[in-house]
């Protein structure tokens, strides 16, 4: 069977490909064609919300053209991760727009959807069993924790995969997922080498990015008893022997290991050579199965509940002086806000940043000099709904706020109306964990359709 | 005196999932790597990120010419103290560094 195609239109469903690179790749007989639709890469505001960081309409219109791609190709499609975040309820967000295309496309098909979310009760008494254990750094994990997150997901590896891809099913929609595992699990399951499967699969999990030209998108690999070889399907890019070991190093601590559910793949003795302009050839990877088997977990809560303000300053003597000015405005405001709404400060967080100086690296930051003007941030984080009243309660300070008393009352520049914004609900990471797993499948189940 | 930004062909960084951060440096050719290798200690960038020595990891990887460092986020990826989600503008730090 091997060696097995697997064909990756781009590093994410929403990011856009080039489409004559994808007829090209659809010509050149893939075995299926793979894409990643999530990733924590934008924050914890996805998965605390349990929504799509793309929009609708940019995820239709480019799931439409992969969904006539397999239907040439004649190969099962199969995206991971749905709506960024992969919670249940973006699988079926996902499945509703895959049944509006299969319709305007009048096209028959079987689904099968993999859910990837987890039930606080199942967490909390796997956290009490001790199968539960925290990677390095991790929040210290308890019930309270547990209970307080608003979405918890496992990553599915190879063999949730595999599953799906054993129902028949043509469309495979997957929750949460290593980027990794939609690439791998066809080759692995036909006999492929498995550090070279898994080699492969992280060198394509963001598209043409191994290769000269990363927009185009659409990348090949081929995975054989030896090795793999990737080349981009659009005409305009290369794959060198470096664009493609320098992948390795990309958004990865350890530019050698790679840890997958059910083991961990090692890249220090393997080699890249250019067979020709555009095509790499890697062989050496080993893939070393753990003997436990494990997934990793995600999890996000509420942060608390934000609004935010902008003043810019442009007068001289403010700009030179703008960190004695909040200092000062900052001491000033946290008593106003006791005194006149009985908020301790224990109840909310009131940050400001100096855009102009330092907003970027913060404390790190090592060229600082007077700028022309200084945009001043003020971030209001609360507990509760009450950051927009205490945004109310700075607005007028933030515009008339004065560095010595005996001085007339100064006007800065409110660039807004309203001044204040409310940014809402906002989340942070709660788990950085893996959960052991006597069966691959106990924390996943897949549900089939046919459309 | 050359700021190592100017020495070498790049210097990225980037989020290594939500709790990492890791720096690249390309050196572009081996008697830079070499150079850079020998020169760049690792109490002088664990000074420029103020972290301690047990959380940074040094990797040198002759093959490709580029010296790795990663280190646990201070801040953990979008924060409400998080001013930089995906870390890419610390490399600016590395890149003014005087060589």
């Amino acid at each position: 069977m091997i060696p097995i195609k697997v064909l990756v239109p781009s590093g994410v469903l929403g990011l856009g490909f080039d489409l004559e690179a994808l007829n090209n790749g659809v010509k050149n007989n893939p075995d299926i064609i793979s894409i990643d639709g999530g990733s924590t890469d934008s924050g914890p505001y996805s998965l605390g919300s349990g929504t799509s960081k793309y929009s609708r309409a940019a995820i239709k219109a480019e799931w439409k053209s992969l969904m006539i791609a397999r239907e040439k190709a004649n190969v099962p499609l199969v995206i991971g991760s749905c709506g960024t975040c992969g919670t249940n309820g973006m699988v079926d967000w996902m499945e509703n727009i895959t049944i509006e295309l299969a319709e305007e496309l009048n096209q028959n098909i079987k689904i099968a959807k993999l859910y990837c979310q987890q039930e606080k009760n199942f967490i909390k008494k796997n956290f009490q069993l001790s199968k539960i254990f925290p990677l390095n750094p991790a929040p210290m994990l308890n019930d309270q924790l547990i209970e307080e997150m608003t979405n918890i997901v496992a990553l599915a590896g190879a063999e949730q995969i595999q599953e799906c891809i054993n129902t028949g099913a043509e469309i495979i929609l997957a929750g949460r997922t290593t980027d990794t595992a939609i690439i791998s699990a066809l080759p692995l399951m036909k006999g492929a080498n498995p550090g070279s499967s898994w080699h492969g699969a992280k060198v394509v999990e963001c598209g043409a990015l191994c290769s000269t030209n990363p927009t185009s998108g659409v990348v090949m690999v081929e995975f054989d008893k030896t090795g793999f070889t990737v080349e981009p399907m659009s005409k305009n890019a290369f794959c060198t022997s470096e664009t493609v070991a320098a992948h390795m190093l990309y958004e990865n601590a350890d530019p050698y290991i790679l840890h997958e559910p059910g083991g961990y793949m090692d890249v220090t003795y393997s080699n890249y050579y250019n067979i020709d302009k555009k095509k790499v050839r890697v062989e050496g990877a080993k893939w070393h199965p753990s003997k436990q088997y494990s997934v990793k977990l995600e999890g996000a809560k509420i942060a608390g509940y934000q609004s935010s303000l902008l003043v810019l300053l442009r007068d001289k003597k403010y700009v030179e002086n703008v960190k004695k000015w909040t200092d000062k405005l900052s001491k000033f405001l946290k008593k106003e806000i006791n005194e006149r709404m009985d908020i301790d400060t224990s109840e909310y967080s009131l940050e400001f940043r100096h855009i102009g100086l330092n907003s970027t690296l913060g404390e790190l930051e090592k060229n600082i000099r007077s700028p022309v003007e200084v945009g001043v941030l003020c971030l209001i984080t609360s507990k509760n709904q009450i950051s927009t009243e205490i945004a109310k309660l700075i607005n007028p300070f933030l515009l008339h706020f004065p560095l010595s008393s005996n001085e007339e009352l100064p006007t800065f520049a409110f660039p807004f109306s309203p001044v204040h914004s409310d940014r809402g609900c906002v989340y942070e990471f709660a788990l950085n964990h893996i959960l052991e797993l006597d069966n691959p499948m106990d924390a996943f189940q897949i549900e089939i359709l046919e459309v | 005196m050359l700021t190592l930004g100017e020495k070498v062909r790049k210097i990225r960084s980037k989020n290594a999932g939500p709790f990492w951060i890791t720096i690249d440096i390309f050196c572009g050719n081996k008697k830079i790597y070499k150079e850079v290798c020998n020169k760049l200690t690792n109490s002088e960038i664990i000074n420029l990120l103020m972290i301690s020595e047990q959380q940074l990891k040094r990797f040198e990887i002759d093959d490709l010419n580029v010296i790795k460092f990663s280190f646990p986020r201070k801040i953990i990826q979008g924060d409400i103290f998080d001013r930089d989600m995906h870390g890419a503008q610390l490399a600016v730090l590395l890149s003014e560094m005087k060589f």
